[in-house]
């Protein structure tokens, strides 16, 4: 699997989760995936770059294109440096939420993209990786 | 701060979300409706998200507060002009906007609107009893 485009940008406010929205975008449109497609991935980016900002106290998004063979992906990764999540198997329930929110951006964005992967270390921090793939 | 204006069209209030909201312009289109409706004793509330390219948990759950609380002011509410595409994702993402009236376009939400005010007004509405 090769990684062909590669850009990183923080998120860290109410605006940047606005702007991490436009990026995801602007991406999906120029890797080709259609309006659906497009839309739950920015859905997506919304749902996790919020929790970036309001769980894990601000961090990154990092953008790849990915060539598979013949197929082409999207994959964002989300970063912080916050508290992590303790139980990982709770936080990824539908309604399960510590914040004010529905509880719904894990689950929901992990069913909106193809592939979701997540790794937690409480003290240190929190890593969201998705792929939609073409 | 920036703000989401509200029109006043006869007994409803009109709202058109033509940016990408971030979450503290969401909320205070929330508390700027209540007080609307309050201060023009609105019976109802329609907001067009045609342009809206992407509604997430946040967006949604403030579409279902709006409603919710509009109803406790006595006043109905209508979401108008959601993309399919917008439908799909939100469907996906587990959000069902339960209680949450739709309808395809403004002037078919204007028309819900009058449905839902006459059924009322007759006596024979869902509110009774």
């Amino acid at each position: 699997m090769a990684v062909v485009r590669d850009e990183q940008v923080s998120v860290r406010s109410e605006d940047e989760v606005v702007r991490v929205r436009q990026f995801a975008r602007e991406w999906a449109i120029s890797l080709g995936f259609g309006l659906v497609d497009q839309t739950k991935i920015v859905t997506a980016a919304s749902e996790l770059a919020r929790n970036t900002v309001i769980y894990g106290g601000g961090g990154t998004v990092r953008f790849q294109a990915l060539n598979d063979g013949p197929r082409r992906g999207l994959r964002l990764t989300f970063e912080d440096t916050g508290p992590g999540i303790a139980d990982l198997q709770l936080a990824l329930k539908d309604g399960y939420s510590t914040g004010t929110g529905l509880g719904l951006g894990l689950s929901g964005a992990k069913r909106l993209m193809s592939e979701f992967e997540i790794h937690s270390t409480p003290g240190q921090g929190t890593r969201v990786a998705v792929t939609r793939w073409k | 701060m920036e703000r989401i204006p509200i029109l006043k069209m006869g007994r409803y209030l009109l709202v058109t979300i033509q940016v990408d909201m971030h979450d503290r312009l969401a909320m205070a289109l929330q508390d700027d409706l209540m007080e609307q409706i309050r201060r023009h004793h609105a019976e109802g509330v329609l907001i067009d998200i045609s342009a809206l390219d992407l509604v997430d948990s946040f967006i949604g759950r403030m579409l279902g507060n709006i409603a919710a609380m509009a109803r406790i002011l006595d006043a109905d509410t209508v979401v108008t002009g959601m993309r399919p595409a917008v439908a799909i994702t939100l469907v996906e993402l587990g959000l069902s906007l339960t209680g949450v009236r739709t309808a395809l376009n403004v002037e078919r939400g204007m028309e819900l609107l009058d449905t839902a005010r006459e059924e009322r007004e007759t006596g024979d509405g869902r509110r009774q009893g």
